[in-house]
């Protein structure tokens, strides 16, 4: 099941995370968000324990949406090791989601 | 409310609509203009046509056929789409609704070729108002278009911000607008990470984003705004050439492949097919 983060847990959950983390900057207003939703839960159940789906809600989470540049939404990362190792603007089917992430 | 909404008027929507009509549901056909074969003069490879065929006569007589067989026609550009429970299709004259809607709109053309549009495509420029003209309230917007496409999505912006010049690239504008407009032709897109700058003919403009929406809305533009999974500029389509959002269908050019007559009227037949199904289905 995918996360839910804020700026308070955004360290903890994302960047410190033992496994590689995909981030969704989405919003309950952008039709795209709500369509790749169900994409990211394949891929959460799909790859559990290996992979962990993190969102975050860049309505309410200006900062972390200002932080990172998000300027189209969806707008997903793909954290390693603390780390930003990919970005895919829009959206996508699953397996061009996860071909475009190297997952 | 109709069943079915076509929206276009070409092989792949005529055909579909006949389809349709012939398995007694109530079909809107809308279209805008002749689209592609518009252009083109020379077709001596579709079925049955001894003489070499003008894609235009083409086009009025596949209309021709649907309306005698009862397809309702209406000569309408279609600015949005939207589904709740059912689908609103929003026009440049009113608004219709209906139970399933086809995309037969032809190929998606490329937008803005001027350097940088690639490079920040998605880092400032955006496709969409309504996805992500939140993310810049209060900063320096800028519309390309020049038609009610832009009216449209200029509207959604000036929730966000007052500050949007709108830029016709070139183009005469054809609607009314509030807002500064600028004529001149885009040459370049500048930025550093992110957009930052409009370059054109006569000089620099500084802005935080830019929103594309030139000309009619393309069934990719659709697409993004119903969340329907596109690639390559292709819509996506099942073996039923239903999308990833229930009751949107795509059929011919603007789902890629042989973008050819004969294959864009076998589209819009099975999609027909489909579409009879779908709809008949929903009102058990």
């Amino acid at each position: 099941m995918p996360v839910h983060v804020t700026t308070d847990t955004f360290k903890e959950e994302v960047l410190e995370s033992d496994v590689p983390v995909i981030v969704d900057f989405w919003a309950q207003w952008c039709r795209p968000c709500l369509m790749i939703a169900p994409v990211l839960e394949e891929i959460a159940n799909e790859y559990d324990g290996k992979v962990k789906i993190a969102k975050v809600n860049v309505d309410e989470e200006g900062y972390l949406a200002n932080q990172y540049r998000v300027s189209s939404i969806p707008t997903i990362y793909l954290f390693e090791d603390g780390e930003v190792k990919n970005q895919i603007i829009g959206l996508m089917r699953k397996e061009d989601l996860i071909k475009k992430l190297g997952i | 409310m109709h069943d079915v909404i076509v929206i276009g008027g070409g092989p792949a929507g005529a055909s579909a609509a006949i389809y349709l009509q012939r398995s007694k549901l109530d079909v809107l056909l809308i279209m805008k203009d002749y689209g592609t074969l518009e252009k083109t003069q020379h077709i001596d490879n579709y079925w049955a046509f001894e003489d070499t065929m003008d894609g235009k006569e083409l086009v009025e007589q596949g209309i021709a056929q649907a309306k005698r067989l009862g397809v309702l026609v209406k000569q309408e550009e279609v600015l949005n789409i939207e589904n709740f429970n059912d689908f609103s299709v929003k026009t440049n004259k009113g608004e219709h609704h209906a139970k399933a809607v086809l995309l037969a709109t032809g190929q998606t053309k490329p937008n803005l070729r001027v350097k940088g549009f690639r490079e920040y495509t998605g880092k400032g420029i955006s496709f969409c108002a309504i996805c992500d003209g939140f993310i810049y309230r209060n900063k320096k917007i800028a519309v390309i278009g020049n038609r009610a496409f832009m009216s449209e999505e200029l509207e959604t912006l000036q929730n966000f911000t007052d500050d949007i010049t709108v830029f016709t690239n070139g183009l005469d504008l054809e609607v009314e607008v509030d807002q500064p407009v600028n004529t001149e032709k885009i040459t370049e897109i500048k930025g550093n990470d992110v957009v930052e700058k409009i370059v054109t003919e006569n000089g620099e403009y500084k802005v935080d984003a830019i929103f594309i929406a030139m000309g009619t809305p393309s069934a990719n533009d659709f697409a993004l705004r119903i969340g329907a999974f596109t690639k390559n500029n292709n819509i996506l389509v099942d073996d039923n050439f239903m999308t990833n959002v229930d009751g949107l269908f795509a059929a011919g050019d603007c789902i890629g492949g042989l973008l050819q007559i004969v294959k864009a009227a076998s589209d819009g037949a099975h999609a027909a097919i489909a579409m009879n199904k779908y709809v008949r289905s929903l009102k058990k």
